[in-house]
């Protein structure tokens, strides 16, 4: 007699339900591999190579085909007329051909040595052209009743094939890209920078969202109003924000200097924006003003959640508020503060948009991210963008060490 | 603390701090409001604020009393030249007198509220704390609400002023009512030379497109990763939330040279293929933590009754998560129509940009300040307007999905 174990293995019900599941993930797996994995994998790439933005448009070469003469009788004589150039001044382009249907009745008198009509077509052969190449080839006719009869024009567009060597996907690496950020004195400012603004932001947007939640934490007419008020900041366009601070703290015509002037908290208008190191504390400020309603929400979502029979029970015995906050409202809300920290922490180290439509990265603002786009875009030069992009990547990823190791799943996001 | 745990002594204390947020408070708004200049005057809404705040611990039944005495008098020390609030030569009387009437009624209310039950003598802690907790809960609701209102105010006072005007007084906010329409003709002009109608329209189907494609997607994956048993569920599961953390523009540059090899780039195509995939994550981790609340019980009856896994999806799942499904569209309309980086990096042709690549295209110096807002304020009004009404199941279904009690 067999002994009864239970079944081990996947059964063919469970695998059932596994592919189901794959089934139903596909798409977004697709997705995001397409767009988030691709792309992670080609700045990696991207990040050795030697590429400026200039690079981006692949060397081609263009072709101009025209009639020179009128082709008004038989025995005219006209010229066909082929201007090609190099459309990059630096590139070699091998192999260049060029083909074009040559028009029946037209009687070429005079054939360029690079090209053969033959067949009712024209070939021509250029070999390696050098970046910046441009010549004519110049093909004197007479004109016959068949090309008359046709029209008079050449027809169609002539094609033309050639091989570029392109940057992006031969073989060529560098390090230099990885040097040019790590050498330069800019990097550690910019890394400072970077974590002055993640610290700072991070902990004023909790404080501040801690402080909102705890106003908002009791019933009375007018909290719904109030609430969806302090949301706000989050919710409007950050670009439209961020031109009404720009707006609001300009150095001429801002609301906030008349005001200082005008309290006489300030002699002379302030270049909020514009001068070191006011113009960070600036963009940290308008980043915990932006982001303390998310905090909010959270830390009061959970505060709604705590027992209140606790809290009755304390006041029986005597505890003064205070007391009440910290002995029992704050270890419960411990949770949900560090994995906020957490969360916030990192995407304010991602973040790009507001700092980018403060200051633009001027008066010491540089973050990581508006680096990128600094080096990338402004100076043109995508592989230093793409050291730089690396580098916050290998950041982000101790960063969720982290995360994935404190964060506390049951009271995970 | 405990020295300061004296009716006499937490009374003015309280009160002359009071008073001072309340002046500041009140000669910031009468400044925006009216243009003029009023300004607080620290040493004199100190000595007043104590007088007051020892008034409240000594006399704590003449609440309604005080409100009217203490407008009355701070309308007479005001044309004296003693009242906390202080005018320039310019401010007109009216307004002067308002400022004072109102700083008198509510410092004088609120003194009391705030010194509620405490006595003259000796405090009890609890006292003392409750006294120093509306303290500052009022000068919570102050603060914040000032620091939410007054951006969003300037961008719409700006709006509806011209430049010229602004540079000459920057906190003149008033309105000349008798400009009639003509105070909306940034706006106009937005609409007939800057072509604002076609980014609206733009902005509001990219959205929504945005929003459907993500359910679409995230509706099957969340529900995968929140019912059916596979492996690799949990580390799925982690990879949605690390996914969400990578900063878009470490994404945007490969993007950008993707799209410009495969002439993506300007066109709206591009933007409704890439918007979405940005959105999928965060509603699917949204989704997934709201379809794990509902009772397994009611999908398996359905299961048992003979309907497929995809028809008890269909049929039991989704119409039970109608809310959730509200809320986590809303966000990802809101994301799609504030969205700036990638519309920014790959829009150039103006008859296809979004709302906020039109605003980041008004931020010349040859295009008035007042276009740049009424712009902004284009953008804003209608994503809070969507928001306000739709508030409850925003704030439900951004927490309620991930938050556990």
């Amino acid at each position: 007699m067999t002994t009864m174990t239970p079944p081990t293995g996947t059964g063919p019900l469970a695998r059932r339900e596994a592919r189901l599941a794959w089934g139903l993930l596909f798409p977004t797996i697709a997705a995001v591999a397409l767009v988030v994995i691709l792309p992670l994998l080609a700045i990696f790439w991207i990040s050795f190579k030697p590429v400026g933005l200039a690079d981006l448009r692949p060397p081609e070469m263009v072709v101009r085909a025209d009639i020179r003469g009128d082709a008004e009788a038989v025995g005219d004589e006209i010229t066909v007329r082929y201007r090609i150039r190099n459309s990059n001044q630096d590139k070699t382009i091998s192999g260049v051909t060029l083909t074009q249907a040559w028009p029946a009745g037209l009687d070429p008198q005079e054939v360029d040595e690079r090209c053969e009509i033959s067949g009712g077509f024209i070939r021509c052969d250029f070999g390696d052209v050098e970046g910046g190449f441009r010549d004519q080839i110049r093909i004197p006719s007479i004109v016959g009743q068949d090309f008359l009869d046709s029209g008079g024009d050449l027809s169609g567009e002539p094609e033309v094939t050639g091989e570029a060597d392109n940057i992006l996907t031969n073989s060529e690496f560098t390090l230099e890209n990885f040097a040019k950020v790590f050498d330069s004195d800019e990097f550690w400012g910019v890394l400072g920078v970077t974590l002055f603004y993640t610290i700072f932001g991070t902990i004023g947007a909790l404080v501040f969202g801690l402080f909102a939640a705890l106003l908002l934490n009791k019933s009375f007419r007018g909290q719904g109003i109030l609430r969806g008020l302090y949301l706000f900041p989050y919710v409007a366009p950050v670009i439209a924000v961020a031109f009404a601070w720009i707006l609001l703290f300009d150095p001429f015509s801002g609301s906030a200097n008349a005001l200082l002037i005008q309290m006489g908290v300030t002699e002379s208008s302030i270049d909020f924006f514009g001068q070191r190191p006011l113009a960070l504390i600036m963009v940290t400020i308008f980043e915990i003003w932006r982001y303390f309603p998310l905090s909010f929400l959270f830390i009061l979502a959970r505060m709604q959640s705590i027992d209140t029979d606790m809290y009755e029970a304390a006041d029986m015995d005597g505890a003064s508020p205070f007391q009440i906050f910290w002995s029992l409202s704050m270890p419960q809300l411990l949770g949900i503060l560090s994995v906020l920290f957490l969360l916030r922490f990192i995407w304010t180290f991602n973040k790009f948009d507001d700092i980018f439509l403060l200051t633009g990265g001027n008066a010491g603002t540089r973050t990581l991210t508006v680096n990128v786009y600094e080096q990338a875009f402004a100076i043109g030069n995508i592989g230093a963008g793409a050291a730089v992009a690396v580098v916050i990547f290998c950041c982000l990823l101790i960063f969720s060490f982290f995360f994935f190791r404190y964060g506390n799943q049951e009271d995970g996001l | 603390m405990s020295a300061l745990r004296f009716g006499y002594i937490t009374g003015p204390l309280l009160g002359a701090l009071w008073m001072f947020i309340l002046a500041t408070t009140i000669s910031v708004g009468m400044s925006l409001v009216t243009g003029d200049p009023f300004k607080p005057y620290l040493w004199l809404s100190f000595f007043w604020g104590a007088l007051l705040g020892y008034g409240a611990v000594q006399f704590p039944n003449a609440r309604t009393v005080a409100s009217g005495s203490v407008a009355v008098a701070f309308i007479l020390l005001g044309f004296a030249g003693f009242a906390p609030i202080e005018v320039g030569e310019t401010t007109s009387t009216f307004s002067s007198a308002f400022s004072w009437i109102l700083l008198g009624t509510i410092s004088a209310y609120t003194t009391y509220v705030i010194m509620f039950d405490c006595a003259v003598g000796a405090l009890t802690r609890h006292e003392f704390e409750a006294a120093v907790i509306r303290f500052l809960t009022g000068l919570g609701y102050i603060f914040f609400t000032a620091i939410v209102l007054i951006p969003f105010f300037v961008m719409v006072m700006t709006s509806l002023k011209n430049q010229s005007e602004l540079i000459q007084n920057p906190l003149d906010f008033s309105l000349d009512l008798s400009k009639g329409s003509d105070l909306f003709r940034s706006y106009i002009e937005l609409f007939t030379d800057f072509n604002f109608g076609i980014y609206l329209w733009n902005s509001f189907y990219i959205s929504v497109l945005t929003v459907f494609i993500t359910l679409l997607f995230a509706v099957p994956g969340a529900y995968a990763v929140a019912r059916l048993r596979f492996n690799g569920r949990a580390a799925f599961s982690r990879s949605i939330l690390l996914i969400y953390m990578v900063p878009m523009i470490v994404l945007a540059l490969p993007i950008y040279i993707g799209f410009s090899m495969a002439g993506l780039r300007n066109s709206i195509l591009g933007i409704v293929m890439i918007y979405p995939v940005t959105t999928i994550p965060v509603a699917l981790y949204m989704l997934q933590g709201y379809f794990r609340g509902l009772p397994a019980e009611v999908e398996e009856a359905g299961l048992m009754d003979g309907l497929s896994r995809l028809k008890v999806i269909w049929k039991i799942t989704l119409p039970l998560s109608l809310p959730a499904m509200a809320s986590v569209s809303l966000y990802v309309f809101m994301i799609a129509w504030n969205e700036f980086l990638l519309a920014f990096m790959l829009l150039d042709d103006p008859s296809k940009f979004t709302l906020t690549r039109g605003i980041a295209s008004l931020n010349s110096s040859e295009i008035p300040r007042q276009h740049l807002m009424a712009g902004s304020v284009v953008a804003t009004v209608p994503i809070m307007a969507l928001f306000l009404g739709l508030e409850r199941f925003m704030t439900k279904g951004l927490t309620a999905g991930s938050v556990k009690g």
